[in-house]
């Protein structure tokens, strides 16, 4: 047996399965760059200068730190939430309307109640944001658990119904009377430091260790992973399977409508078009790539942070096109899914 | 013969399955035209050598001859290229198919890019059936014909396709006694014509039945290679197990008392939604086996998944220690006293990628000892595995291995410790040694008896007759759905049974 592919990879079987799990991914990551320079020099721009470009944009100095920082936090958030669902095997594709529905439901709560001392009114917008997400999912959940609808869809398409609604809300009910944009009235911002990093960040790093625990230190996480390992023999031990798939569909649209309100009321400040950028379907990559598990979610949520601050800075300084850092991030979970694969055939052969 | 090259020739194969040796430098020689067994328990390594041949796997090490020629295929197209022809334990069909659609599938048509004319391959099928005395109809529907009758279009398969050897996986494993003999004396009829068989399995009757040589495995290696006519089945069993083996279980007569498990009028339907079970009532008493007899495909999964409450009933009542459950959710069942080991092990039994621990606690994870204030407790889980685990004989390289790795009787056995550590009032088992090698059957047999003997009411439900008759203290025969009778296990006959079991009324 001399085939290329298994002289590669015998020796990385013979790891244990932890050290695997994170060589396989940062391996990805690599070959990922590595594919990425060629594109960057078929654009005609030196690779090196254009990742030490990338780089210091990412991680250059404290003000870049910071900027990595605010955008890893909603997908941190969104893709801890999604661990929890595709653990067990609920295919939610909608944590960008999870996350839009999130914030205007928070927002509300912020431009309703203009007279409630800050603290308390924080925290009453943080709890609007993660019911406001937990029911745009649960509305799939019950469309799947009662009428075995797929949830790849539903949530899909509520994507639209809540970016389109939050448009409706912020050119009519909701706009900001002494603007002609449309947009809502100002929202209250979250407590922050002088440097912008608030407490959504801090937020963000405490469920790292909290979802952790409840997914492999409590029953209820023991429930959600028996239904993804096996649904079938989740109920034969006595486990209510729809009740878990309902549940595990509400905490992932929860977390996704929790980013929602931090970054609006953090960040963007009112209610309109763009308060999201795609942090939805990044939080997708972000927990699968993290492989389902909370730390590898941190990282994996700081990696695309940097890759997209960094790609910013790449372009103006060396040149080189916005999409490139679009088209790595997608090449990195290619790589690593192709790894993956991989893997799981030299298991069977 | 020493100038006919041999039909297949391995010389010291070796596969290695991460750290397992399946094959450890296996040698095997079959002269064309015979029926050949490759006999030895499971995870002997049979079915691993077999795959090598076919190109299934890919080997570590050694070579393979077929008709003198050196090869090395790398699918198992190439292998059937090269005239072998292999029919697995799980059939490889299309159900939805016919029989004749199933044999040109993934053959190259003359008329590419049309399909052949239907009526050639007919007429090509009506003639391979006559040849070989395999009756089917190349225009029924797959999903139309019984067990017996998928694994002669799985037969045909391999012939239309060209085949001179045939390797047949445990094939006898789906079929009733009636259709066992016909298959065997197809086998023998196939060899006749110049044809050669590999015959995998692990039931010495069947092997000294129709074979003229026999090469057993044990560990990954040839133990040896004998001719059928020479050797008997003690000498056998000793050479696959490497010990003595006791053919029967011994027991005490049973003490029954009360019932506790009691089936009135039970009617459930399939997956399709056609009735699978009618009208079928019985009663288990404590401390007695109850043996539901019957072929595969007559109700067996519809019962022991209605029972354990994974499949709603139609009609009629299940009542557990006096009370109605007909309605409960699993969980209740089990609280009231129900322990049940599935038939489909992996598919119901055990989560493949959680570790035997969690599995071990698997029923209970959520109550105490296993959970307390809301959390988990590591220490409590493994601390019950690894008890468990010495108890039960459940070899496994730690309490934190993926189930999925365990071998089947080890599996088995993991399920089994599960049920029967809770110390059931009522134990329902489907198929409890299926697949299993002869030690782990005596294992499991013995702890079901066991079992018995501290009063549990047990159900037992098996397509193997001889497990019924050996196990247990009533039987009761299964067909289509409905109780042809129930007899005592002292006074029914296996031809008795056979012919109930075949529709037939006694």
């Amino acid at each position: 047996m001399t085939h290329a592919s298994t002289l590669i990879t015998r020796p990385v079987m013979r790891l244990p399965a932890w050290l695997r799990a994170v060589l396989l991914p940062i391996l990805g990551g690599v070959l990922a760059l590595l594919a990425g320079a060629l594109l960057i020099a078929l654009a005609g721009v030196d690779p090196l200068a254009a990742y030490a470009a990338l780089f210091r944009g990412a991680a250059g100095g404290p003000r870049q730190l910071t900027e990595t920082t605010l955008l890893a936090t909603p997908l941190l958030i969104i893709g801890l939430g999604l661990t929890v669902a595709f653990r067990s095997q609920v295919w939610n594709i909608g944590a960008e309307g999870q996350y839009t529905i999130g914030a205007l439901c928070g927002g509300i709560v912020s431009l309703a109640l203009p007279n409630v001392p800050l603290p308390l009114l924080v925290a009453l917008m943080l709890i609007a944001g993660l019911i406001g997400g937990a029911l745009w999912a649960g509305l799939a959940a019950l469309l799947k658990v009662r009428s075995n609808i797929n949830e790849i869809i539903s949530t899909l398409m509520l994507n639209y119904v809540a970016y389109y609604f939050l448009l409706f809300m912020a050119r009519e009910p909701l706009k900001d009377p002494s603007s002609y944009l449309p947009q809502s009235g100002k929202i209250v911002p979250l407590p922050a430091l002088p440097n912008r990093l608030h407490i959504g960040v801090a937020i963000a790093l405490i469920l790292v260790p909290v979802v952790y625990v409840l997914l492999f230190k409590t029953p209820t996480g023991f429930r959600w992973r028996a239904v993804g390992s096996n649904p079938n023999v989740a109920r034969y031990a006595g486990i209510r399977v729809s009740r878990q798939i309902v549940t595990a569909m509400l905490f992932s649209g929860a977390l996704a409508g929790l980013a929602g309100i931090i970054q609006v009321a953090a960040l963007t400040g009112r209610l309109k078009d763009g308060i999201s950028g795609n942090f939805g379907f990044t939080g997708i990559l972000v927990a699968l790539l993290g492989r389902l598990h909370p730390a590898g979610v941190l990282v994996a949520a700081v990696f695309f942070a940097m890759l997209n601050n960094g790609a910013e800075a790449m372009s103006v300084s060396a040149k080189v096109p916005v999409a490139i850092a679009t088209v790595i991030q997608a090449l990195v979970v290619l790589f690593i899914l192709a790894a993956d694969a991989l893997a799981q055939r030299l298991r069977a052969v | 013969m020493p100038n006919q090259p041999l039909a297949v020739q391995m010389r010291g194969i070796v596969k290695r399955f991460g750290t397992l040796l399946a094959n450890d430098h296996v040698d095997l020689d079959v002269q064309r035209g015979e029926v050949l067994a490759l006999l030895g328990e499971n995870g002997a390594g049979k079915t691993t050598l077999m795959n090598v041949l076919y190109g299934l796997y890919s080997r570590d090490a050694g070579d393979i001859l077929l008709d003198g020629q050196p090869v090395h295929f790398h699918s198992a197209h190439e292998a059937i290229v090269h005239g072998l022809g292999m029919v697995h334990q799980h059939f490889m069909l299309v159900p939805t198919f016919t029989v004749a659609e199933n044999l040109i599938l993934g053959q190259p048509s003359p008329r590419h890019p049309l399909l052949e004319r239907q009526r050639d391959v007919y007429r090509r099928i009506e003639a391979l059936s006559a040849r070989y005395g395999l009756q089917v109809e190349p225009g029924a529907q797959v999903s139309q014909l019984s067990v017996g009758q998928q694994q002669r279009v799985e037969i045909l398969k391999a012939l239309y396709r060209g085949a001179k050897t045939l390797i047949l996986d445990e094939p006898t494993a789906v079929l009733t006694p009636q259709e066992v003999s016909d298959l065997l004396s197809i086998l023998r009829n196939l060899a006749a014509r110049g044809h050669t068989i590999i015959f995998i399995s692990h039931k010495l009757k069947e092997v000294m039945a129709c074979t003229d040589r026999i090469t057993v495995m044990r560990d990954g290696r040839t133990v040896n290679t004998v001719e059928t006519g020479k050797v008997t089945p003690a000498e056998l069993a000793r050479m696959m197990v490497g010990r003595e083996v006791t053919f029967r279980i011994d027991k005490s007569l049973a003490q029954p008392r009360d019932p506790v498990l009691r089936v009135v009028d039970l009617w459930v339907d399939d997956d399709r939604e056609l009735p699978a079970l009618r009208g079928l009532s019985f009663e288990v008493r404590a401390g007695e086996i109850l043996g539901v007899a019957g072929v595969e495909g007559n109700g067996q999964a519809e019962l022991e998944t209605a029972l354990a409450g994974l499949r709603p009933v139609k009609r009629g009542l299940i009542q557990l220690c006096g009370q109605d459950m007909t309605a409960a959710l699993p969980r209740a069942r089990v609280e009231a006293g129900l322990a049940y080991v599935p038939s489909d092990r992996y598919g119901l039994a055990l989560l493949r990628d959680f570790s035997v621990a969690d599995n071990l606690a698997l029923e209970a994870f959520d109550r105490l000892p296993y959970t307390r204030r809301g959390f988990l407790r590591q220490s409590a889980i493994d601390g019950q595995a690894r008890a468990l685990v010495s108890q039960y004989d459940i070899r496994t390289p730690s309490i934190s291995t993926r189930a999925g790795q365990l071998s089947g009787g080890n599996a088995q056995k993991l399920v089994l410790a599960r049920a029967l550590d809770r110390q059931p009032r009522v134990l329902v088992v489907a198929q409890p040694t299926r697949g299993l090698d002869v030690g782990a059957t005596e294992y499991v047999q013995r702890r079901l008896i066991e079992a018995r003997d501290r009063g549990a009411a047990i159900l037992l439900i098996s397509t193997e007759l001889d497990e019924i008759l050996n196990l247990a203290d009533r039987i009761l025969v299964l067909y289509e759905g409905e109780c042809m009778g129930v007899f005592d296990a002292n006074r029914a006959s296996p031809e008795t049974l056979g012919m109930l079991m075949a529709g037939r009324k006694a």
